[in-house]
């Protein structure tokens, strides 16, 4: 897993810009994370090593904080990222039937990617649109108060598109 | 830009803004709240533009795209003031019959006005909805007024106001005997007086002090900060210059999960500005007062709530909270005195500032003052964000604010305080609801998620779900939560599989026992919290769970099956073709259909499929295929 050039250069710059940061009492290896994902929309490995290596600090110590947040993804995403909402208000109303609705529809289990890449689906905790329970966000877009057949639908016209 | 330096400058940008706002004949707003992008609003938005811009009408109609206006389950919403027609469920197709009618000809359009569902009766304006009507909107009364990237919207309806009262007339001991006056409690749930703490922390002689504000809102079911900092950004900063004045801090963050990029967004805007303005910098209003903020962006981790942890995930590091005492005043960021308070927290400040304690003690009972904002969602008619005085009783919000429960179902529980509380039942529901009543009923005020439970819900799957999500979310430093959470967890999936005894009720009370007093952090604490108020207030139906294998909600796969009713069944072969998992036995035009529970797997599309209404849930076992005895044999 070489770098390009380009990459490596970011990955340096997104560094060198935490360390310099005005709050130097502030651990730079969140921020660093997050802009890394910022970057690639995940977290790869040889990522994590330059990290480690520039900030000098133990590899385990970045996966730590990356295995611990729910935001942080160490395998890329699908073409198109579905998430259900898996909230309290999603639950009553009907999101883990959404849920194994999808993982039947789409051949993988919640934190897949299809093979062909073209999917991944993940669960949220609660994205904070309980009043439109339930809720299904495709690549930032929400969709609220959807029904299963709705969620055939979409995939269906994803899949489509894609081709 | 012109800096504020002083409260005549500011009055004249009010005054500006004021004037400004004038100038327009009136104003469509539209919720671009988080609810209603999820039906759809950027597209009635997009077309509301062009239309206004194609009709010429942009130098007489303003439109502002604003935060949050709280009956989500009516989006997209828009207001026309100063008509007052508010409008629902906005289609970009009804955009030009609003343009004539209500603009032009001063009319309002019938078929997009809100329907009480009661009388049938159209209702024209936003203040006359049940919805709208019992609410006590404090901090949430600007949110439909103001676009939240305009800091001229803000100064519209005086903002900053307070923050040049507290500058120029009032000490930083002033401004805590105020709020302690005021009885301020801590709208994050746990209900400390934010004036003491204010005070303890000011008294610290360690230098710096710092000013946090907890916008992680973790609690599933809840997004009431959310919705304030996404709407009215600059009522949160006020709040917060305000209190770093009166606990002498020059530093504050705001913590906000990455799960709202619009809030981020906004926030981080509205911060810039007002450090154009002078409102946060140095010398703040032109006096020798200095404070800046800073957004710091969680990444997702419920236990980030917890006040020690978040200012561990401030530090940039892993949110582990730690053994308190020393509290947060003492020891909080970078081991330095700190001040954590939760976004509506901050939010009422300015309002008890510019309105006097007295007049918030007015609102609400003896020991909780003031309006709460809850999240009124699950399974109630009207969902969304209201803002109600303490004191009012939880029937009066499902049933006069909710409009009751759809489909005719009864109501079964109110469950408040996320994954901290519990479920309230029914023969409740006249507790007023304060910080205390709660509490004393086993629940607690929590942020102010409040899920509605029909007949539908499962109460030993709803425990289940809440210490699921909890299992996961245990940061995993003590023992009691780290592995107390999965032993319960077990039980109770053992439960709603049909394998639970009646020692496991016992066995679940124990556990819970042990984690409560023995658990380092809130999260663990309060972790048994769903499994004990429900135990105690649904404990029939653990026992029917347990004794007749049967889920009497209908919801846990093993304890149900599905039944064709012969009476009903038309043979369309509708549920067939749907059944994922080819359950179903029948020929079209033939005989009533018939479902194969030992392959059925409760998925619930053959009963959406079915236009008669033929395919019922039955709680418990069918004889000859018992689902129990399958997973026993596995």
């Amino acid at each position: 897993m070489a770098f390009e050039t380009e990459e490596l250069k970011a990955i340096d710059k997104i560094i060198a810009e935490n360390l310099a940061s005005k709050d130097q009492q502030k651990s730079p290896l969140l921020p660093v994370l997050q802009d890394i994902q910022k970057f690639y929309g995940w977290l790869p490995e040889k990522a994590l090593i330059r990290a480690s290596q520039k900030l000098s600090v133990p590899l385990v110590s970045l996966y730590g904080i990356a295995s611990f947040y729910n935001e942080f993804r160490l395998k890329p995403l699908g073409d198109y990222h579905i998430v259900v909402c898996t909230g309290t208000a999603c639950h009553v109303r009907g999101a883990p039937l959404l849920v194994s609705e999808l993982e039947r529809t789409l051949g993988i289990q919640v934190g897949e990617v299809t093979p062909d890449q073209k999917f991944s689906l993940e669960t949220a905790r609660c994205v904070g649109t309980c009043a439109v329970a339930p809720v299904i966000i495709v690549d930032g877009e929400y969709h609220g108060k959807i029904s299963k057949k709705e969620v055939q639908q979409l995939v269906t016209e994803l899949r489509e598109e894609g081709e | 830009m012109e800096r504020i330096d002083s409260p005549e400058k500011l009055k004249a940008l009010q005054q500006a803004a004021q004037k400004k706002q004038e100038e327009k004949e009136s104003f469509i707003t539209m919720c671009g709240g988080t609810g209603c992008q999820g039906s759809g609003c950027q597209k009635v938005i997009d077309k509301l533009k062009s239309e206004v811009e194609k009709r010429n009408l942009s130098d007489t109609i303003g439109i502002k795209i604003t935060g949050c206006q709280g009956f989500c389950e009516q989006g997209p919403l828009m207001v026309i003031r100063p008509q007052g027609s508010f409008y629902i469920r906005l289609e970009p197709e009804d955009i030009p019959e609003i343009l004539e009618e209500t603009i032009e000809n001063k009319k309002s359009v019938d078929r997009l006005l809100y329907t009480d569902p009661e009388s049938q009766q159209k209702i024209e304006k936003e203040q006359d909805i049940p919805f709208y009507k019992h609410q006590k909107r404090l901090v949430f009364k600007n949110n439909g007024f103001i676009e939240p990237t305009e800091i001229d919207d803000y100064f519209n309806v005086d903002g900053y106001s307070a923050l040049a009262k507290t500058l120029y007339e009032m000490s930083p001991e002033d401004v805590i005997e105020e709020t302690i006056e005021a009885n301020l409690r801590g709208r994050g749930g746990a209900g400390f007086p934010a004036g003491k703490k204010w005070k303890y922390c000011r008294q610290e002689e360690a230098e710096p002090k710092y000013l946090a504000c907890n916008a992680d809102e973790g609690d599933p079911g809840a997004y009431m900060d959310r919705s304030i900092l996404e709407g009215n950004p600059h009522l949160v900063i006020e709040g917060m210059i305000i209190a770093a004045y009166a606990i002498g801090a020059h530093q504050g963050y705001i913590y906000v999960r990455a799960e709202y990029p619009l809030a981020v967004k906004h926030t981080k805007q509205a911060i810039e500005v007002a450090r154009e303005y002078g409102l946060l910098g140095d010398n703040i209003m032109g006096t020798d007062f200095s404070f800046d903020l800073e957004v710091a962006e969680g990444a997702g981790a419920f236990v980030a709530g917890e006040s020690t942890a978040l200012m561990h995930s401030i530090e940039g590091k892993r949110p582990m909270p730690r053994q308190t005492p020393p509290r947060s005043v003492q020891q909080g960021l970078f081991g330095k005195p700190t001040v954590l308070n939760n976004v509506e927290t901050f939010g009422n400040v300015p309002l008890i500032i510019m309105n006097g304690a007295e007049w918030f003690k007015s609102i609400g009972t003896e020991n909780s003052k003031g309006a709460k904002i809850f999240s009124l969602v699950g399974k109630v008619n009207n969902t969304g964000l209201i803002e109600v005085p303490m004191g009012i009783t939880l029937r009066k919000i499902v049933f006069d604010i909710g409009g009751g429960i759809p489909g005719g179902k009864k109501v079964k529980a109110v469950q408040t305080g996320g994954p901290s509380g519990g479920c309230i039942p029914e023969d409740l529901f006249d507790l007023k609801v304060d910080f205390d009543e709660l509490s004393e009923a086993g629940s607690m005020m929590g942020s102010g998620g409040m899920v509605v439970m029909d007949e539908d819900t499962c109460m030993v799957d709803v425990a289940k779900f809440f210490l699921d999500f909890l299992k996961d979310e245990s940061c995993g430093k003590c023992l009691p939560c780290r592995n107390g959470i999965p032993k319960m967890l077990d039980i109770l999936t053992r439960i709603t599989e049909g394998l639970g005894t009646e020692q496991d009720l016992i066995k679940l009370e124990d556990i819970s026992k042990t984690i409560k007093k023995t658990a380092l952090c809130g999260l663990g604490d309060s972790a048994p919290n769903p499994v004990l108020s429900t135990i105690e207030y649904f404990r029939d139906e653990y026992e029917a769970h347990i004794h007749d294998l049967a889920c009497p909600a209908g919801v846990c796969p093993e304890l149900i099956y599905y039944e064709v009713d012969p009476e009903e069944c038309k043979a369309c072969d509708r549920c067939k073709r749907a059944c994922p998992v080819d359950a179903i036995a029948g020929e079209p035009g033939g005989d009533p259909y018939v479902i194969d529970n030992k392959i059925c797997i409760s998925c619930g599309t053959c009963i959406e499929e079915c236009p008669f209404e033929a395919i019922a849930v039955i709680p418990g076992q069918q004889e000859g295929s018992e689902k129990v005895k399958r997973v026993a044999q596995k």
